[in-house]
């Protein structure tokens, strides 16, 4: 974790109100996992106050790259900075994906049934909207580190223009599902219903790693998915962030055995079975 | 021509409340967890003092999100004092804070008075260097309407008990949510507090006019940050005014000249809370800042800033 200035590479508006922004960050980039994020001081000033959570969508090099959607201020403020300026940032920040426990490099509860024959993916990522920024890393970490694990990618968006990174997960040689909300393009409807139609449903099939990153009522419903299904399931959850390390414990969300867990820390990203939700 | 002999560096040590700190800049009770969580980010070394996170006697769950909201230069709280207890404080997150070399102030919050007794009595003087008594939180109520800080018999009461166990300095955090802030600090003065720390947070509210509902679970909650601070070195000056007993002056400080206005207008320490969201570094910079400013002005010692505000003469 450290805190830097570091400078805009690029700031470009890759869709409607969509932005990509690269950031020079050497020691970030080395550190960062897959679901980690950055917290950043979109102003100098105190109107936003506070710093704005954005999840690792890359990090390559000396690199790293937030996707994110102008939804208000800050990230208004944000997508009006040019290259060569300076960004306060911390990061990495908070516990991300994580594989079960690996065993003669192969994954415990998958070696029974290879995918390859089966024809279900041992790993299946929803996103939805920019929801898609993390696990993006996350398919990039896989395919590196695990590449025997085949991955199903279901993107969900509003409609075709926001759609993204379908071309970045089909370059990594991910299967790849889209689901728009006014059937522009794909299935018509939400991507979790789409992550219904391509579960295993029998009990005895092996199941699948579903990740998932987007607004909360797509992952609750995931959530619920998981329940009744039991497969395994891990939700990278948004919420609004005061210190972003783990001290102010304003941002908790409830979980199992009556706890609260700190969503900058113990999270964003949870089993979804710990989870207390409704 | 010869460079002229550096001068002596200013000196920014003060002895507050019978606590020697290396600088009169410390961290909020609430705004810097138990000091582990901004360790990687912050040279503790360098603090005045670190103020924990309120412990309770027994663990406290805290309330129920939304617990947090941003307003306009503010940020509204409803953590309703989450925190592991004093035994797994003192067992598991004093350790870590002991490996540094900064003083430690307590802060300590009872659902009775006797609670406040009890967890004052825990505290050893080998390893805490002082208390706070966390009588404002405005996310608890000990008789369902007021704080203790709102009633100053109350206050009275827990301040004398406790200073009767107390093996460290006490200093009282008051509530800014009073008509007369001053004569809560009397009351303090009276009961033998050491110290008094103000302001905590405003009861406030923000509401999501779509759904019509209050943003926070709790309805209402704390606001802090720069939206709070001219009313908190308002009451700063009022205190100094007032009472004898040295000041900790918060709300709302950013800057260096935040800082100083609150040591100008009568804290003799200040500790910097919602800054450390917004930048992990503030205190540091504060720190760097009064220093550069003593520089600046030929201010030898930090003391002689303490309540230095020049007030016109025919100023009551």
């Amino acid at each position: 974790m450290v805190q830097i200035d570091a400078k805009i590479l690029e700031n470009r508006e890759i869709g409607p109100k969509q932005y990509k922004t690269v950031l020079s960050a050497p020691q970030i980039a080395r550190q960062a996992q897959p679901g980690q994020f950055i917290h950043v001081r979109v102003s100098d000033g105190y109107n936003p106050l506070l710093r704005r959570p954005f999840s690792v969508h890359r990090a390559q090099g000396q690199k790293i790259e937030i996707l994110y959607k102008v939804v208000g201020k800050g990230t208004e403020i944000l997508s009006k900075k040019n290259r060569g300026e300076d960004l306060d940032i911390l990061g990495p920040l908070g516990t991300g994906y994580w594989l079960p426990q690996r065993e003669k490099g192969q994954l415990q509860y998958l070696k029974e049934s290879p995918s390859a024959t089966s024809k279900i993916s041992d790993i299946m990522l929803v996103a939805g909207g920019t929801g898609v920024a993390s696990l993006l890393f996350l398919a990039e970490s896989i395919s590196v580190h695990n590449p025997e694990l085949s991955i199903l990618a279901i993107i969900g968006a509003k409609n075709k223009e926001e759609l993204l990174c379908e071309a970045d997960f089909k370059r990594l040689g991910c299967r790849v599902e889209v689901a728009t909300e006014d059937g522009t393009r794909g299935y018509k409807g939400l991507a979790s219903e789409l992550l219904e139609k391509f579960l295993p449903l029998s009990a005895d099939k092996p199941k699948p790693i579903v990740f998932a990153c987007g607004p909360s009522e797509m992952l609750k419903r995931i959530g619920r998915i998981s329940r009744k299904h039991r497969f395994p399931c891990q939700v990278s959850l948004e919420e609004h962030l005061a210190c972003g390390v783990g001290a102010c414990l304003g941002c908790v969300v409830k979980a199992k055995g009556s706890t609260y867990r700190r969503v900058c820390k113990d999270g964003p990203v949870f089993e979804a079975s710990d989870l207390m939700w409704e | 021509m010869m460079r002229k002999a550096r001068e002596k560096p200013p000196n920014l040590a003060i002895e507050f409340a019978g606590i020697s700190l290396r600088n009169p800049v410390m961290v909020a009770s609430g705004t810097f967890g138990y000091g582990e969580e901004y360790a990687e980010l912050v040279d503790l070394n360098r603090l005045g003092a670190i103020v924990s996170k309120t412990v309770t006697l027994k663990p406290r769950l805290g309330n129920e999100p939304p617990r947090i909201v941003e307003t306009a230069s503010g940020v509204l709280n409803s953590i309703g004092l989450q925190n592991v207890g004093m035994d797994a404080f003192l067992n598991e997150k004093l350790p870590f804070l002991r490996g540094y070399d900064v003083p430690l102030i307590v802060s300590i919050a009872g659902d009775t008075y006797d609670e406040y007794v009890q967890l004052a009595k825990s505290i050893n003087r080998e390893k805490i260097e002082g208390l706070e008594l966390n009588l404002s939180c405005p996310n608890i109520k000990y008789d369902r309407k007021l704080m203790i800080a709102q009633d100053s018999k109350a206050t009275h009461l827990v301040v004398s008990r406790v200073k009767k166990v107390a093996s460290v300095p006490v200093i009282v955090k008051l509530s800014p949510n009073v008509t007369d802030i001053a004569s809560f600090a009397k009351v303090c003065e009276e009961a033998g507090a050491d110290g008094v720390s103000l302001i905590n947070t405003f009861t406030a509210m923000a509401i999501d006019v779509e759904s019509r509902k209050p943003i926070l679970r709790q309805i209402t909650g704390g606001l802090s940050g720069p939206a709070i601070k001219p009313i908190a070195l308002r009451m700063v000056y009022e205190v100094h005014k007032a009472v004898e007993i040295p000041i900790i002056g918060m709300g709302g400080i950013m800057t260096p000249g935040d800082a100083l206005e609150f040591i100008i207008a009568g804290a003799k320490a200040v500790a910097i809370g919602t800054g450390n969201f917004v930048d992990p570094l503030t205190p540091i910079k504060v720190i760097d800042g009064i220093k550069e400013y003593m520089i600046k002005n030929k201010i030898k010692d930090i003391e002689s800033l303490v309540g230095s505000l020049k007030c016109p003469k025919d100023s009551s």
